[in-house]
């Protein structure tokens, strides 16, 4: 069978699917044909999916030695041709880290899935939590920009991996979906799309030879075996892509440019969704697994008569800082429910004027809806 | 009248970097001999390479397209471009302290696997462009930048470990045996499945000057006078075989080739069988 054939099978379909499951067919539907990667709790299930799917589809999976091999193989198939993703948890992403910066510094298009669990270190294997928002931007060393998506169901887990597809290869650059354990392993819904009305963004590839690296914010790609013998480094580079080190010019050129192509287009990579946000007194700012009791806890404050409205991040990085420094205009306080020690919530501090206070949990138990709802009670 | 190799080399790079002395040179240069006889299109070519003196041999010298990858990754990456380019001939040039010290798990594996890579390790016993520094394959009491009082460890016998580990093809040879080398590196790059020589080599900037081998010339003729054929070791104690050079074909054999297994597999699902 072919890619086309095998998603036309799919056509249509209503499963019921773990979140980690919903985002591997979602790879599948956004033309993904390679995929390596480790076995990580609770990330495994997107690896045995692939491996189950991927000949189906025309397609390769490999299971390397660990996930530092996992994503350079990633990089190596998206040189190749390949629309090429990997999956793991907080160890193996922190393992991966320093090749996630070759990835942003070659402007290979890819997508790394970090389904969260408690950390630091090993923690609680089988345990959900949001600890590695941070590290999703700022974990490889030196100056870069990164986009990061975070689904709150299966049904989104499968429509935004589309989307981080379509936003990797648009950006050339690594696209970071953050799951977590809670939505991973949730079993919900999910209705597949006909893929001939989907929306894919298809890689733009020169024939012509033309610099891979420079003279425009975003160039298009060539890839390996088309004959223009391209060099691709992770060292500073020139638009052409040979090495230039010593330089400051050409370090200065090619790093803001990387950083521009994304910061540049944050509203249009902001994914957000609001609710009540035209009448209230308070704000609650919640994404992934935790924006579902906070969700609940706004329905409930509100039947109480508590004026608070609520913003869903779907997209982390880049920060959506536009629609949280207008609804910080709007509100006396903002709540920030997240299963960490306050990562968010800080990134949120920095672009309003009004309070904002952590709603944090740890320990691989996810918030329930009156714990949120007690504590804006009683903190408003 | 132009050297008919240049062609092989990006004309704008040259001339290269490398000390006097060095075996890289020499590497290079076999290399474009290699690629001229076997008549191989450089457009077939896909080179992946690490950090470190050796890994400038493709990059950016030799004249195809390169992936030059992250310290110790390159066959790592590699893998990911023979599964995309089954076709194409995968090529890995690096060093001893990228291939067998830092990134010494995905040399087994990928021998384990055997896939078809072709991977010429080139052994100059030392991490030259850090300064000099211990390498996994450093031989034991050698005064280094890091072992200034002595190497207290063994020294790793990388050809014997890929063979151990389940590759199609692997060979040792040094710069100085040019043309047995020349010979295997059309034997690896012919062979299907993951091939694999190891090339012993001077670095008189690095090492060389610690083994009272100041000059190129030096580390050479220690090649010469101290290689012996793997034919005509066994049953040398290991004592007798201490500062031996043990050059020769180590392994020839035909296993499944990774990514063909990864095509039956597909094949199964193809129109009418599954």
């Amino acid at each position: 069978m072919n890619n086309q054939k095998y998603l036309d099978s799919l056509k249509n379909k209503t499963l019921f699917l773990q979140g980690d499951e919903a985002a591997a067919y979602g790879a599948l539907f956004a033309g993904c044909n390679f995929f390596a990667g480790y076995p990580i709790t609770p990330a495994s299930e997107i690896a045995e999916l692939m491996s189950r799917e991927l000949p189906k589809s025309g397609g390769y999976y490999i299971q390397m030695e660990d996930e530092i091999a996992s994503i350079g193989a990633v990089i190596g198939a998206v040189w190749s041709g390949g629309k090429s993703m990997t999956a793991t948890s907080g160890p193996g992403f922190s393992l991966m880290q320093e090749n996630i910066g070759y990835a942003c510094m070659t402007e290979s298009p890819c997508v790394i899935v970090d389904v969260q669990r408690s950390g630091p270190s090993t923690g609680q294997a089988t345990k959900g939590a949001q600890g590695d928002v941070l590290q999703a931007r700022w974990g490889t060393h030196g100056d870069h920009e990164m986009i990061a998506l975070s689904p709150w169901s299966s049904q989104e887990s499968f429509d935004l991996m589309i989307e981080a597809f379509n936003l990797s290869e648009k950006y050339r650059n690594p696209v970071i979906f953050l799951l977590d354990g809670e939505v991973g392993h949730i079993r919900e819904k999910v209705v597949f799309p006909d893929i001939n009305e989907l929306n894919i963004y298809q890689r733009n590839i020169s024939l012509e030879k033309i610099d891979v690296f420079g003279g425009q914010r975003i160039p298009p790609m060539i890839e390996f075996g088309m004959g223009q013998r391209i060099h691709v480094t992770g060292s500073t580079h020139k638009s052409n892509g040979m090495r230039d080190v010593s330089s400051m010019e050409a370090h200065d050129t090619l790093i803001r440019r990387i950083y521009d192509k994304i910061s540049s287009n944050r509203n249009e990579i902001a994914h957000f969704e609001t609710h009540y946000i035209d009448n209230m007194d308070y704000l609650a700012v919640s994404y992934g697994a935790a924006a579902r009791p906070t969700m609940g806890a706004v329905l409930k404050l509100r039947e109480r008569g508590i004026k608070i409205g609520f913003l869903r991040l779907i997209t982390i990085w880049p920060f959506p800082i536009d629609i949280c420094t207008e609804l910080g205009k709007r509100t006396k306080k903002i709540f920030v429910p997240e299963m960490n020690l306050g990562q968010v919530s800080r990134e949120i501090e920095r672009f309003v004027n009004c309070p904002v206070e952590s709603v944090s949990k740890i320990g691989g138990i996810s918030h329930t809806i009156d714990e949120i709802t007690n504590y804006i009670s009683a903190n408003i | 009248m132009e050297n008919k190799y240049v062609k092989y080399l990006r004309n704008e790079t040259l001339p290269t970097e490398f000390c006097v002395g060095c075996g890289c040179g020499t590497v290079l240069n076999l290399f474009c001999h290699v690629i001229d006889e076997m008549q191989i299109n450089p457009d077939d070519i896909i080179t992946v390479t690490g950090i470190g003196c050796s890994s400038w041999i493709p990059s950016p010298y030799f004249s195809a397209d390169t992936l030059h990858t992250t310290h110790g990754r390159a066959i790592a990456f590699a893998t990911g471009v023979k599964v995309m380019k089954p076709g194409k001939h995968v090529i890995v040039i690096a060093g001893d302290g990228d291939l067998a010290g830092i990134g010494g798990n995905h040399l087994i594996h990928a021998a384990r696997r055997n896939i078809g890579l072709t991977v010429f390790l080139v052994n100059n016993y030392i991490y030259g462009m850090t300064g000099g520094q211990v390498s996994p394959t450093t031989p034991s009491t050698v005064n280094t930048a890091t072992t200034p009082y002595g190497n207290v460890e063994q020294p790793m016998q990388i050809a014997e470990l890929v063979a151990a580990a389940g590759a199609s093809y692997v060979a040792r040879w040094t710069t100085y045996h040019v043309f047995h080398l020349k010979k295997a590196m059309k034997e690896a790059i012919s062979k299907k499945g993951f091939s694999f020589i190891e090339i012993c080599s001077q670095c008189p900037t690095s090492y060389g000057k610690r083994v009272g081998k100041r000059e190129g010339i030096d580390q050479l003729l220690d090649f010469k006078e101290n290689s012996m054929n793997i034919q005509n070791v066994s049953g040398m104690r290991e004592d007798e075989l201490e500062g031996k050079y043990i050059v020769g074909k180590l392994v020839e054999r035909n296993r499944l080739e990774f990514v063909d297994g990864l095509l039956n597999i597909n094949a199964q699902f193809a129109e009418g069988v599954r």
